[in-house]
């Protein structure tokens, strides 16, 4: 029960909803259109984005004193590289096919501006623990979208779940065809469009007074 | 009998007033009375209204304009389909068989669209707008006759609910409600929206159809090799220059005739409701493009490039979009000389899309939605040139 008024869980929470990076802050756009066309590959990403996020949160904000102002991009960018080679590598290692399918975008996880904006915003003003719930926070809002994306890219562009037919084959013969759309980038785009739009409905954010 | 049937709208009333018993289904009961006699409430204080000019009339009009698309759409649908298996071209038959292909189209557009909207206003608790009337008949005469009715359903639901309700409804939508229903049906079911889906085949027990493949004016004029000429190409595959301006070729349902569009064209004019800036932007627009064209028109190039702005104009939905969805008042420009800017971009831009793009056969929906997008920068360009102009009177 302390944990759930503490600080960290404050931290964690914020990042969630209120301050969730795709839907409120429009950041992460590129990776989150162009890996969630299936679902699989979409949670990959997420716990891959989600390590990154959390460990370069650790670090930097552990090395925060230490880093000097006039080239803390530099230093950053050298953090996050390293842990996304080590993310690269692990996928590579242990689920090569979906690591085919991620192609550069677990590369291009290093350029995800989630990851600086939690650095510089974040990590550089609060201590490792603090750092870490916020990282996991970030990672985990950036992953609902992700999977709720790539749940309905799936299902509705190809008919399918995790890979295995789940539209049956009679709604198939009486004349349903599956979403070329869904499977194209603007599909992506209007579905998290659609997100923002259910989350504003609930949250009141962005309401005309 | 008008009187009983006031009488008893009168008498429902209490039921859909705050209190009564279907008190969130009053927008429905409003549309419905309003529809059938005028709006009860008049203006109380001094008198601002110089034309009693409101949104139905406004919504009339244009479906008044657009009724001789509408029986011709039905008409040549069905000459179409019998033209295809060789059945009689009497007037009644065609008109029979066109019916049954466009007007299922036509209610399911309206039911799906219908209950939408009717849905945000309860749920908004504001009146239901009568926008809806006129999208709710362009989205159906955009369509080829042979599309299946749930793609048209799924196709409406998408341009009422993400052109036009996320933004707040009628009135505050930037994209053409009717045009973002199309092209989603468009990108998402390419196979049955674009291509030879054109013509509806009749089956019939006696008859054996092997299959009929009919390819529209653009296909043929695109897919012209290099030493023809697109026109006489397109003249052999009976798309005579005749033929396409009155329309009796395959094509979406409301856009194969250009007198009739014509016609609709001036009645909008004469009654104030369509820009006629607009119109004749992107005609000039198009008649442009088309000779630009036609001068980078050499013996090896592709075809489609040497074709004359009149050809251009009678085949594909020219026509019918500048007439009936560039002028649509809500997304396009508000002020007279960015109207006419956005037209003659328009114009151009959909000529470009016809001719260059090998992957979309028509240009005037992308052309149309994305100026849509522009329209208020053009506004605001314009207001600030204006400005800029003005003698500051504070030195």
């Amino acid at each position: 029960m302390s944990f759930l008024k503490s600080k960290a869980y404050k931290t964690f929470k914020k990042p969630l909803i209120e301050a969730n990076p795709i839907s409120i802050a429009i950041l992460g756009i590129c990776s989150s259109l162009a890996v969630t066309t299936q679902i699989f590959p979409s949670i990959i990403m997420v716990l891959a984005m989600t390590f990154v996020l959390t460990f370069s949160n650790i670090t930097i904000s552990i090395l925060r004193h230490v880093i000097p102002k006039n080239i803390r991009i530099i230093v950053e960018l050298v953090v996050v590289s390293s842990l996304v080679i080590l993310a690269d590598q692990l996928l590579k290692a242990f689920l090569f096919d979906v690591s085919k399918q991620l192609s550069v975008f677990v590369g291009l996880i290093i350029t995800n501006c989630i990851i600086m904006g939690r650095a510089e915003a974040f990590a550089l003003a609060n201590g490792p623990w603090l750092s870490f719930w916020d990282g996991l926070g970030n990672g985990l809002g950036y992953g609902y979208i992700l999977i709720v994306v790539g749940f309905f890219r799936e299902l509705f562009g190809a008919g399918s779940l995790f890979g295995i037919k789940v539209v049956p084959d009679f709604l198939y013969q009486i004349g349903y065809v599956d979403m070329g759309l869904m499977l194209l980038a603007p599909g992506a785009f209007i579905l998290i469009g659609i997100l923002v739009w259910i989350q504003n409905i609930f949250t009141g954010q962005g309401v005309e007074h | 009998m008008i009187k009983k049937l006031a009488d008893f709208l009168n008498e429902q009333e209490k039921h859909f007033v705050k209190g009564g018993k279907f008190e969130k289904l009053y927008p429905l009961y409003e549309a419905g009375a309003s529809f059938l006699f005028s709006v009860k409430e008049t203006t109380q204080s001094s008198v601002h209204i110089r034309d009693s000019l409101d949104t139905k009339r406004f919504m009339s009009m244009v479906m008044a304009a657009l009724t001789p698309c509408i029986l011709f759409g039905i008409y040549n649908s069905g000459y179409q389909a019998h033209k295809a298996v060789g059945l009689s071209l009497d007037l009644i038959p065609v008109l029979l068989t066109g019916s049954k292909l466009v007007l299922p189209l036509i209610l399911v557009s309206y039911a799906v669209g219908g209950t939408i909207e009717l849905l945000f206003a309860i749920i908004r608790k504001h009146e239901i707008n009568e926008g809806f009337l006129v999208t709710g008949i362009l989205y159906p005469l955009t369509l080829p006759a042979t599309l299946p009715l749930w793609q048209a359903g799924v196709g409406i639901a998408f341009g009422v609910i993400v052109g036009k309700e996320v933004f707040g409804g009628s009135g505050r939508n930037f994209l053409n409600p009717a045009l973002t229903a199309r092209a989603f049906v468009f990108f998402t079911y390419p196979a049955y929206i674009s291509g030879e889906v054109w013509t509806s085949i009749l089956k019939s027990k006696d008859q054996i159809v092997d299959g009929w493949s009919g390819a529209t004016a653009l296909a043929v004029a695109a897919a012209t090799e290099a030493p023809m000429k697109a026109s006489e190409v397109l003249t052999n595959a009976g798309f005579s220059l005749e033929k396409s301006f009155i329309g009796l070729i395959p094509g979406s349902i409301g856009e194969t005739s250009v007198p009739l569009i014509l016609f609709g064209a001036i009645f909008l004019i004469i009654t104030g409701v369509g820009s006629w800036r607009t119109m004749i932007g992107s005609v000039l627009g198009a008649t442009l493009m088309t000779l630009i064209f036609n001068l980078i028109a050499g013996p090896s190039s592709n075809p489609f490039l040497g074709l004359s702005p009149i050809w251009q104009m009678s085949i594909g939905s020219f026509a019918f979009a500048t007439v009936f969805m560039a002028t649509d008042p809500v997304s396009s420009p508000s002020l007279e000389i960015s109207r006419f800017i956005y037209g003659f971009l328009i114009g151009i831009l959909g000529i470009i899309i016809r001719v260059i793009n090998p992957a979309y056969p028509e240009g005037w929906m992308l052309a149309i939605l994305l100026m849509n997008v522009f329209a208020p920068l053009i506004d605001h360009v314009v207001i600030s040139m204006k400005i800029k102009k003005r003698i500051p009177n504070v030195v």
